[in-house]
């Protein structure tokens, strides 16, 4: 495990969702804080993709946000290539952000709609000082050849383009800075399935010709099943099962991630019968003491409902559920 | 043809822009039957949005019905006048949108609105009324319906706001619900439970559904027969196992091969290449002609008319336009 | 010319285009900036230079030649013989300039603490809005009224007459900034949240660069907006404390200075001496108000 690109390790993120302060005093109520993410530690190794699949409120937009800095952690440890991303800063920090890009969920907010797309890809290189002059323009045109679009491109405005095209400026942008690790939060969930498709070959080109590492945070399992060698299932902010991807869909462990894949609807017109799917996501502020699944959870014992299970390890990866550790003991 | 629910007859729907007319809906044409689910899919901007919106009667001014005629159990209702719109709306056609809040009035309890639903339409007491609205809301799923009907739409979660959403379409019985993406706002594991609901009560009911998505797993759990909108128009329609196992227009099968699924296990997914031209700029013969691997020098000439395919399929493409390929077959030789 | 092209068919350009109030405001507001600028050029006589003045002009009503030098003049003379056309002219370069001048005075100190507001949010934010409400609470005539009786009592008398018109300018501008202020606030907080700041920030750009390279681009529509309204504001404010006598010195007449002076002669018949400066101001005011909505309405995607 010595080729771990991202280390993660207890990260925990709350956040502050009380009233202003004299409405508490007038209402008499305590602070409030809302655990988006409670405890989650994986690795990423060099060169693969690893999933975030969750449903809304499963803090995977949050841990996204924190790798690369965007929001700071109240607890724990991001590791980058071995350098601890908190408290690193100045020309080392500098160094290490040039290694790591973002790509977006929304092609029409992730661009400036003043920029033409030529200054917008190289932003980054300007931010760097990677290159200069007529050298730029170069780059940002073969950039734009790369993720498919052409070098006459880069005089227009993001307008001018489609969702599609958009995301692929967006991509160019990522990549402009030759970074190692791009962390994609739901970069095709806001567009068509037939450009959905494009996106992710186009991704999936890139990773083999740059070698590139991917943290991919989805909704959507089908997506992930597509994309990810391992695949990560998070939960009211807690990852309930880590495991490789394929091994995820033919043997799920974790009775929440058979849920999920039971809830996908089935296209293949097999005639499977689902198993109707119980429940709501609680409020994540007052989320169900013990395990967090367990008011949803088929398996649920009493002890459940009062201690929180930790990961056991399972064939690929590991899993949260006292109903696995019975199994295995 | 006359036994049909609703029937759709050229629809076209037009968008006068200072830039000239845009074409949002160009001469669709199909049939809802008693009871059916249709399910109506294409990506953003095909129309298929409008489409609902322009059998509602709740088209966005300056959009408008430029020909065609929408019959609902063989009466016309395109050009019906407001007032009567309003009264087949509700009574007679349901409506779920994407988003319940905007379905539900904030200022009103689920009680006031069900009661006052149910009362337009049907010539009942009050308390008979509050019966049926719990009973109505116990049979889509609310727990301790009669508690909660009291309640503002803001107490209850997404999953189940729009669990109300749909009571207060059935709620006047009607003979069709229009469900326009009605489970994109909700999360995987609550969208599954909403599709099920949605099939199982008007199926209890007799209602036909116009199901609108850009989902295609939606529609191969739900709909018995499927229409593919492309640019505007109608690119495919016929039985959903037939149309999502064999597509026949090469859109529709493209569409099929670039959704990842749960099985699939090739690399690479199956993608088509471009994007859907905008209305301004769609390419004279077949929309689909600028991605169309399979396209010919008549793709770009002509405009494909729906070709019936037998089974209750059509197929707008030169492809399969009988007198065409025996042409192409011999010039080929 | 490609460029001229695009922007002649651009939305606003063509809202513009089809809209005959927008138009007629233009070249309404036009004539009138024109004439003032080109004042000295154009006005048949120069009301500033006192050695050109005859007393006994004075009082000519307009078209009419005078009884004692049989002198005409289009619009009469006042009270010390200044031709009136002239004086407007040169009394609508005086409003424009202080009206501009106190426009781009608010609209810098707006956004800058707009920006500050809407960027760092917390106490900081928390503290400008605050201040912003308090000075709301007023009518902005009162502040302008206070902040120049302030500064007039902190400049020595002999360098009064010549700033006079700079610290008119600094009144207006401090009574307006917190419009700017608000709304560059509330488009910024937006701004911020959009994923293409956070782009900026995933790769380390320093925050003020972000702020005015990224989000002061895409705050400006609403800003021109309350600019263009703020213009004709500016210019009544400026009419007003003229008016009250706060002003600029008598010496160089802005409109208002005329108005105040014709109002003394109002009841005694000469009434043209109120009427064209009033007119002019009113069509200044009005022209550049209906551009202000006109602009709102041109660039608020909702309303086309």
């Amino acid at each position: 495990m010595s080729d771990a690109l991202l280390k993660i390790a207890h990260l925990t993120r709350y956040f502050d969702v009380s009233k202003p302060w004299l409405n508490r005093v007038l209402e008499r109520e305590e602070k409030q804080f809302l655990t988006a993410v409670a405890d989650v530690s994986f690795e990423i190794r060099r060169g693969e993709t690893f999933a975030l699949v969750g449903e809304s409120g499963s803090g995977k937009s949050t841990i996204a946000k924190m790798v690369v800095g965007l929001l700071g952690a109240s607890e724990g440890l991001i590791e980058f290539d071995g350098h601890r991303m908190t408290g690193t800063a100045g020309a080392e920090m500098r160094d290490l952000r040039r290694r790591f890009q973002m790509i977006f969920q929304d092609p029409f907010a992730s661009l400036n709609p003043r920029w033409r797309v030529g200054d917008i890809i190289a932003e980054p290189i300007h931010t760097f000082g990677l290159l200069k002059g007529a050298d730029v323009t170069k780059r940002v045109g073969e950039l734009l050849d790369t993720v498919g679009l052409s070098s006459k491109d880069a005089e227009k405005f993001p307008h001018e383009f489609s969702g599609g095209q958009r995301q692929r400026i967006a991509i160019a942008r990522a990549l402009s800075s030759k970074p190692e690790f791009i962390v994609c939060d739901e970069p095709t969930s806001a567009l068509d399935v037939s450009v959905q498709a494009q996106i992710l070959n186009l991704m999936k080109d890139l990773q083999d010709e740059m070698g590139l590492t991917y943290l991919f945070i989805s909704h959507d399992l089908s997506v992930v099943r597509h994309m990810a060698n391992r695949i990560g299932v998070l939960y009211l902010g807690r990852l309930v099962e880590v495991a490789d991807g394929k091994r995820l869909f033919t043997d799920p462990q974790h009775p929440y991630t058979r849920m999920l894949l039971d809830a996908v609807p089935d296209l293949a017109l097999s005639g499977r019968r689902r198993k109707p799917v119980e429940g709501e996501i609680p409020n994540p502020i007052n989320p169900p003491p013990g395990c967090a699944f367990h008011p949803r959870c088929p398996l649920a014992m009493p002890r459940c409902k009062v201690d929180a299970p930790v990961p056991v390890q399972t064939a690929t990866g590991h899993a949260a559920c006292f109903a696995l550790e019975k199994q295995t003991a | 043809m006359t036994d049909a629910l609703l029937s759709v007859r050229n629809l076209r729907v037009e968008f006068p822009t200072r830039r000239g007319i845009l074409t949002a809906i160009d001469d669709v044409s199909f049939d809802i039957m008693p009871g059916e689910v249709l399910g109506v899919v294409g990506e953003s901007g095909a129309g298929k949005s409008l489409t609902g919106a322009a059998i509602i009667g709740l088209l966005e001014p300056p959009g408008r019905i430029a020909s065609g005629e929408i019959l609902l159990k063989g009466q016309r209702i395109d050009n019906l006048d407001a007032e009567s719109m309003r009264r087949i709306r509700g009574k007679r056609i349901g409506m779920v949108f994407q988003d319940p809040l905007t379905s539900l009035n904030p200022l009103y309890t689920v009680a006031q609105q069900l009661i006052e639903t149910i009362r337009t339409h049907a010539d009942i007491s009050e308390a008979e009324a509050r019966t049926r609205a719990v009973a109505l809301l116990d049979r889509v799923g609310i727990p301790a319906a009669a508690r909660r009907i009291d309640d503002y739409p803001h107490h209850f979660s997404g999953g189940m706001r729009q669990r109300v959403v749909i009571a207060l379409a059935l709620c006047a019985e009607p003979e069709l619900v229009i469900a326009d993406e009605p489970t994109t706002a909700l999360d995987v594991s609550v969208q599954s439970q909403i599709i099920d609901l949605i099939k199982e009560i008007c199926a209890e009911r007799g209602a036909a559904v116009m199901l609108i998505t850009h989902d295609m797993g939606v529609i191969a759990e739900t709909a018995d027969r499927v229409a593919v909108l492309y640019a505007g128009r109608l690119a495919e329609i016929g039985p959903v196992r037939e149309v999502i196992t064999a597509a026949e227009h090469p859109y529709t099968a493209g569409l099929m091969g670039s959704i990842p699924t749960l099985t699939q296990d090739n690399a690479r997914l199956v993608q088509i290449p471009g994007a859907m031209p905008r209305l301004n700029a769609i390419p004279q013969g077949c929309a689909f002609n600028p991605r169309c691997e399979r396209a010919f020098d008549r793709c770009f000439r002509d405009r494909p008319d729906p070709i019936d395919r037998g089974d209750g399929r059509k197929v707008a493409c030169w492809l399969y336009d009988a007198a065409g390929v025996a042409a192409k077959e011999k010039a080929d030789v | 010319m490609n460029r001229l092209a695009r922007m002649w068919d651009s939305d606003i350009a063509w809202s513009f285009r089809h809209s005959p109030v927008a138009i007629v405001a233009t070249v309404v507001a036009l004539i009138i900036i024109m004439g003032a600028v080109l004042a000295p050029w154009i006005a048949p006589f120069n009301p500033f230079d006192s050695a050109s003045l005859n007393l006994m002009d004075g009082f000519t009503p307009p078209g009419v030649p005078n009884q004692f030098t049989g002198n005409t003049y289009l619009m009469g003379t006042d009270n010390q013989g200044r031709d009136i056309f002239s004086t407007i002219l040169y009394g609508a370069r005086i409003s424009l300039f202080v009206g501009f001048a106190a426009v781009v005075f608010s609209m810098v100190l707006g956004i800058g603490l707009g920006l500050l507001a809407g960027w760092r949010g917390g106490w900081v934010d928390s503290l400008l809005m605050r201040i912003a409400d308090v000075q709301l609470s007023f009518p902005s005539i009162l502040i302008a009224l206070l902040i120049f009786g302030l500064a007039r009592g902190f400049i020595p008398p002999t360098m009064r007459e010549e700033v006079a018109i700079w610290v008119l300018i600094v009144s207006i501008g401090l009574s307006d900034w917190v419009q700017y202020a608000r709304v560059v606030r509330g488009a910024a907080m937006v701004e911020k949240s959009k994923e293409y700041v956070q782009a900026a920030r995933v790769i380390g750009m320093h925050p003020t660069r972000i702020v005015l390279r990224h989000i002061l681009p895409n705050v400006m529509g609403p800003v021109l907006v309350i600019a263009t309204i703020g213009l004709a504001l500016a210019i009544i404010a400026e009419a007003t404390l003229s008016f009250l006598g706060v002003g600029v010195p008598p010496t160089q007449p802005s409109l208002g200075t005329l108005i105040r002076i014709g109002q003394q002669y109002l009841f005694s018949g000469e009434w043209w001496i109120i009427l064209f400066p009033s007119i002019a101001l009113l069509l200044l005011a009005l022209s550049v108000n209906l551009l202000g909505d006109w602009l709102r309405d041109a660039l608020n995607p909702r309303l086309r």
